[in-house]
């Protein structure tokens, strides 16, 4: 049932995010938006997600919204806790993970991500995080979700820095570069989804949330961005799950 | 067998100036008090090593103590940018900050091949990115069976490596549970090893899916209560987000920042 209630952009995108997950599927999360998208799927569709994070919690259950991948609540709520080889060597490089979800300061339209810098690599302009355990994610989970908010700023033409592989520079580079998953299949924005073309992989405008023109994301894209001849247009949040997203109480609150 | 000392004397006593330190903790049991008295005995040029600098590495940083940072993640989790580690990346404050730059699973397996006594590990991965060609750690390799390429990481061997656990007994053998991250890899691939702990007892209850670390591998245990504040120790503390936020206020100018050092830490 549609809701007649406002929502945000971001609960948008948080929404079509948890989507995308479906009950029983191990699922790798990184920190902030997949981690929230992750837990919203738990609270509706997907109570029984496995959801791991890289500080080595396997099955963790939280009540709240860690701040951090390390959170007590991660913790305290698992099925197990492994250690970080453990975690990398034993779980993630042989092929166990159903799906990395992944986030990003920038992405290009080969869906390759940049999380390290802006700017040159030895004086850069901004000096982002770093990796983490992404570009392992991105390149063992057997496919990839990846979510991030659109702008020309954050969808470029050229990344400054290669953090994590999607495509390369087109099909191929995976297997060339040794990459054992299948790579990204879909990257979800606060305006839409995109998905890689089967063929020359390049990402492509499968799907505009409601009340977003197909202008507004061409605009907010740094590259000639390509259209699906059969464009479609996100469901809007049910009131369930928009009561579902607003219920999620972050760590500390 | 580890000697039960204080904090002020092993680190004075097991570290050096030009040293390379690991200060290992994954989000929990962060040696935060051990990197308090390394600024206030006034360490230089340390080569500091840790997957997540966190905010122990901002401060070591911002009083400069570091001059090279080994890292694979340097943010304030859930929060944003570590401002003391990159007003040195981006401005050479308070002075220049060289990197070597990895991924988590990277510089896991320098920590593993360190532990095990080898000179380098092997992994999939770094293919394709920018870390394969700024990192002079990492290199490619044939697998000698298959012929696949493959990268190899090479060991690091911390002079001194530094972690905090729950517990040790008064033998010094050392008990820690909950998220152990690569502490233990950290330890085993040290030269040196301190352990602070909450507690030291008569005997260690075990509990599940603890880590015990015998006395016989650690050079050094000092008690530090508290000694991971504001990250947490499970079953003595809880982690203070609180301050984790705050801390973005705190360390984004560089007044502000040494006042609150002056404060709380010398």
């Amino acid at each position: 049932m549609e809701s007649t209630e406002k929502y945000t952009s971001d609960e948008m995108m948080s929404i079509a995010a948890a989507r995308q997950l479906r009950n029983n599927q191990i699922c790798f999360i990184g920190i902030g938006l997949p981690s929230k998208a992750a837990n919203l799927a738990r609270r509706l569709h997907a109570p029984d997600l496995i959801m791991i994070y890289e500080s080595g919690t396997l099955g963790a259950k939280p009540t709240r919204l860690p701040l951090s991948i390390g959170d007590g609540e991660l913790a305290d709520t698992a099925d197990s806790i492994v250690s970080v080889p453990e975690i990398f060597n034993y779980l993630l490089q042989p092929g166990r993970i159903d799906i990395g979800f992944l986030g990003a300061a920038q992405i290009d339209k080969y869906a390759n991500l940049n999380s390290t810098v802006i700017g040159d690599y030895h004086k850069p302009s901004v000096r982002l995080p770093g990796a983490g355990g992404a570009p392992e994610i991105a390149g063992a989970a057997k496919r990839v979700i990846i979510m991030l908010r659109q702008s020309a700023k954050s969808f470029v033409d050229k990344l400054p820095f290669v953090t994590s592989v999607g495509f390369g520079s087109g099909p191929g580079d995976r297997r060339r570069f040794g990459l054992t998953g299948a790579g990204p299949t879909v990257v979800i924005t606060d305006l839409g989804l995109l998905e890689p073309d089967p063929d020359t992989k390049e990402l492509v405008l499968t799907n505009i949330h409601s009340n977003v023109s197909v202008q507004k994301v061409i605009e907010s894209t740094g590259w000639k961005l390509r259209i699906a001849e059969k464009l479609e247009v996100t469901e809007p949040p049910t009131a369930t799950e928009l009561e579902a997203i607003r219920s999620l109480v972050s760590a500390g609150e | 067998m580890a000697e039960i000392v204080s904090l002020k004397e092993a680190i004075g006593s097991l570290l050096n100036d030009g040293d390379t330190v690991a200060l290992e903790g994954f989000t929990h049991l962060i040696p935060m008090s051990a990197g308090h008295e390394i600024i206030k005995q006034r360490f230089q040029q340390l080569t500091l090593v840790r997957l997540t600098p966190d905010l122990i590495s901002d401060q070591l940083i911002g009083m400069g103590c570091v001059n090279k940072l080994v890292f694979s993640w340097g943010g304030n989790p859930g929060v944003g940018s570590l401002h003391r580690l990159r007003d040195a990346v981006e401005h050479d404050w308070p002075c220049p900050l060289e990197i070597d730059e990895h991924s988590h699973a990277g510089l896991t397996n320098r920590f593993v091949a360190g532990a095990s006594g080898l000179p380098f590990a092997v992994m999939r991965g770094y293919q394709g990115t920018g870390l394969d060609t700024y990192t002079s750690t990492v290199a490619p390799i044939s697998c000698p069976f298959t012929g696949e390429e493959l990268r190899a990481v090479a060991a690091i061997n911390p002079d001194l490596s530094v972690i905090h656990a729950q517990r040790a007994d008064r033998k010094g053998n050392v008990q820690l549970w909950g998220i152990t991250g690569i502490q233990k890899e950290a330890v085993l691939a040290g030269k040196r090893s301190l352990v602070t702990v909450e507690e030291i007892v008569d005997e260690l209850d075990r509990r599940p899916g603890d880590v015990i670390l015998p006395s016989w591998l650690i050079t050094a245990v000092a008690q530090s209560s508290g000694g991971s504040r504001p990250s947490y120790a499970s079953g003595f503390y809880q982690r203070d987000n609180d301050f984790y936020i705050a801390w973005d206020g705190i360390s984004r100018d560089r007044q502000t920042f040494m006042s609150w050092m002056n404060e709380n830490v010398l």
